[in-house]
């Protein structure tokens, strides 16, 4: 493990469309700018290299893009602006987003959305495990597949989900609604299939639509809480 | 527990005759484990309570101190200079805190608190100077406002998190485990989940909440030093960091925070309070405070940090005795958590009446969980939070701050120490051979000490 330390913090002139290359630039340079920035900015990002924590903590109506593959966190705990990924993204991409739009072009890693709040995060490949973990009300919609544990506890928000679901979709799951087109491994505790009604159809065909997709909503099933353990019971001593 | 669910004492023989009728009470099956299998019986499901641990446990009680005489001398009461204060998260934080006591106030939610406990905490707080902290359910405006340093914490339900709170902060205390239950996630009952904090927490209303125990985003040292990595990103590395332990493993895990980049090491023992936890869990979880402050501080030392990446130690601190016994073995600041809710008005006797109407009394009532607290601090009733009066209740904090502050500058002084930072392992001695081999100090009148080579 490296020690970390406190880098210079040096000050970039706010231009209008920056870019940043971090072949040569910091990380550090590139989040404490994009920090600085006001609504309308641009900034493209090259050889990304798979660093970690890139455009963290954005609180402006701004455009990022980051050409290649993206470390942990990318996007963490966004607000307001655009990120787009054009490559991978590594753990917990878009952890805790508030609101703002986060696009991933090819595959997530763990995590993805983790926690989210608000806004929407698009993957148009696939997310690994625990997508949307804990999320709180953002919205997901991923292409492809996703791994096991997605949803664990997922309170509120929607995900949707082109390809398949891993195992134990939806754990201890509160209040998020869940749309899986292909294939579910298996349910995790309290998880179960639901009716799609015309307003679940609806919503969906919007999702869909919002991350540029072309998906028929009526091939998809929804999944939600049973609402069994909502409160501590002697019956439910199995699940706990 | 409260005794409601079970059979009372045979009524008409009081408790003190049942010795003189030749009554003989099992050590093992004593009247608490009696009533526990009882409540167990007739339920079905386990004991969730507040407090923390009540089992007696190796405490600052079996450590004294060596005053000043003729090796070393004392400092004068009233005219020498003993200073308290304290600066926290300067190891890689560009923003760290200075507090002019070391005595913080532990992280403890909103939601397990009323708002007018919070705002009393803060009030207390900021009065004397130093830090209180949020919890496992967001940051109200209330205890933003009412906190000159208010530590933000970030916990594994990220209930309530968000980047403004964040920036908001004066610090960060990434939370993996609490001394009363390390290993365990956050827990609240319906009673208290009302509109305003199912809010907060995105949940609905009245449920019983279920927690993580684990991160969402990260799993073990490395993935917790990106996460750092991250939470300075967004901080503009402005923000001190710490990272709070529930003491089990504490070398380990004090010298793995130091890795990760950490700036302040808080380790709470099983002690340690809580709002709701399995009562299993809470007396068979974790080390007693007294076992894990050498540990923690040998890692820090190991790593040549000790000093530069701070150690605030929580669990059992009641006075300024303890106060001053934790930094003698090492500790830069403690924190309070139970003691501060007593200041604050809990366990009062004057609602005897009330507390034995909930088959508990003052001085026992653990029921935290439960939303019932007479004395409007565990709840979220509006007609019980309304009996807390913030601005009393924070000056009573503020006094019984003041009082800790002085006399653990007493004791520093009694030992010749011009600020509390110089008491060293050195001015210990140990009353008993448990108490000695964990504190690793010599067994008072010996130079012994268990465990550390020669006998
Ligand atoms: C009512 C109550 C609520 C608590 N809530 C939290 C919490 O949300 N997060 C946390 O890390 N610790 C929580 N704790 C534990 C305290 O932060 C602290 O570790 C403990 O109270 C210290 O021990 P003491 O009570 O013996 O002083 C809580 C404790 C109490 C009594």
């Amino acid at each position: 493990m490296v020690t970390l330390t406190a880098p210079e913090v040096p000050t970039v002139d706010a231009l209008t469309d920056t870019t940043v290359d971090l072949g040569v630039s910091s990380v550090r340079e590139l989040n404490q700018a994009i920090h600085n920035a006001v609504d309308g900015q641009s900034w493209t990002v090259t050889n990304p290299g798979g660093k970690h924590s890139l455009a963290v903590g954005i609180d402006a109506d701004i455009n990022v893009a980051i050409e290649g593959h993206a470390g942990y966190y990318a996007a963490g705990m966004h607000q307001k602006g655009n990120v787009t990924i054009n490559g991978n993204a590594g753990v917990g991409l878009a952890e805790n987003i508030m609101s703002g739009r986060v696009h991933v072009t090819g595959d997530a890693s763990q995590s993805a959305a983790a926690t989210g709040h608000g806004g929407l995060v698009v993957i148009d490949g696939n997310a690994g495990a625990r997508c949307g973990i804990s999320m709180k009300g953002v919205d997901i919609v991923v292409g492809g597949n996703i791994g096991h544990m997605s949803a664990f506890m997922a309170q509120a928000g929607r995900l949707v989900v082109c390809g398949d679901a891993g195992d134990a979709l939806g754990d201890s799951i509160y209040e998020a609604r869940l749309y899986v087109k292909g294939t579910v491994a298996s349910l995790g505790a309290d998880c179960i299939e639901k009716p799609l009604r015309e307003e679940h159809l609806a919503e969906l065909a919007e999702l869909l639509a919002a991350a540029g997709r072309t998906d028929n909503p009526a091939e998809f099933k929804r999944y939600g809480s049973a609402r069994n353990l909502y409160h501590f019971h002697v019956d439910n001593s199995t699940s706990y | 527990m409260t005794i409601t669910s079970v059979p009372l004492p045979a009524q008409g023989v009081a408790p003190q005759d049942l010795a003189e009728l030749g009554l003989r009470e099992s050590a093992t099956f004593d009247r608490a484990t009696i009533a526990d299998i009882q409540r167990a019986a007739a339920t079905g499901v386990y004991d969730i309570r507040g407090w923390g641990a009540k089992r007696k446990v190796p405490h600052f009680d079996d450590l004294l101190f060596l005053g000043a005489s003729m090796s070393r001398y004392p400092l004068e009461g009233y005219r020498e200079k003993c200073d308290p204060d304290v600066v926290l998260g300067d190891r890689h934080a560009t923003r760290p805190l200075h507090l002019q006591t070391p005595v913080t106030i532990a992280g403890m939610s909103f939601g397990a608190l009323s708002a007018n406990a919070k705002e009393a905490l803060g009030r207390g707080a900021s009065e004397v100077g130093t830090s209180t902290t949020t919890g496992d359910g967001g940051m109200t405006p209330e205890e933003r406002g009412q906190s000159k340093h208010l530590v933000y914490q970030y916990l594994p339900s990220r209930y309530g998190m968000n980047p403004d709170d964040l920036r908001k902060a004066d610090a960060i205390e990434i939370v993996l485990g609490q001394g009363a239950k390390p290993g365990g996630g956050g827990m609240l009952l319906g009673q208290k989940i009302t509109e305003r904090v199912a809010g907060m927490r995105t949940l609905p209303v009245g449920i019983d909440q279920r927690s993580a125990s684990r991160h969402p985003d990260w799993t073990g040292p490395d993935d917790l030093e990106i996460k750092i990595g991250e939470l300075r990103e967004i901080t503009d590395w402005k923000t001190p960091i710490y990272v709070k332990i529930g003491a089990s493993r504490p070398y380990y895990d004090t010298a793995l925070a130091v890795k990760s980049g950490a700036d302040v090491v808080v380790v709470d023992g099983m002690q340690g309070g809580t709002a709701a936890t399995q009562q299993v869990f809470i007396e068979n979880v974790g080390i007693p405070t007294l076992a894990a402050i050498p540990q923690a501080v040998q890692a820090l030392q190991e790593l040549g940090v000790h000093r530069k990446v701070q150690l605030i130690v929580s669990g059992g601190i009641r006075t300024g005795a303890d106060v001053a016994k934790a930094m003698a073995l090492g500790a830069d600041a403690v924190a309070i958590g139970t003691a501060a809710l007593i200041a604050l008005g809990d366990n009062d006797p004057r609602y005897a009446a009330e507390y034995s109407a909930l088959g508990s009394a003052a001085g026992f009532y653990d029921d935290f969980q439960d939303g019932r607290d007479p004395a409007g601090i565990t709840t979220q009733d509006p007609e019980l939070s309304s009996r807390l009066d913030p601005v009393a209740a924070g000056k009573r904090l503020a006094n019984y701050l003041r009082v800790l502050t002085m006399e653990a500058q007493t004791i520093a002084r009694a030992c010749g120490k011009s600020h509390l930072h110089n008491l060293e392992p050195e001015d210990l001695v140990a009353l008993t051979i448990e108490a000695s081999a964990m504190a690793r100090v010599p067994l008072a009148g010996t130079s012994w000490i268990p465990g550390q080579g020669s006998f």
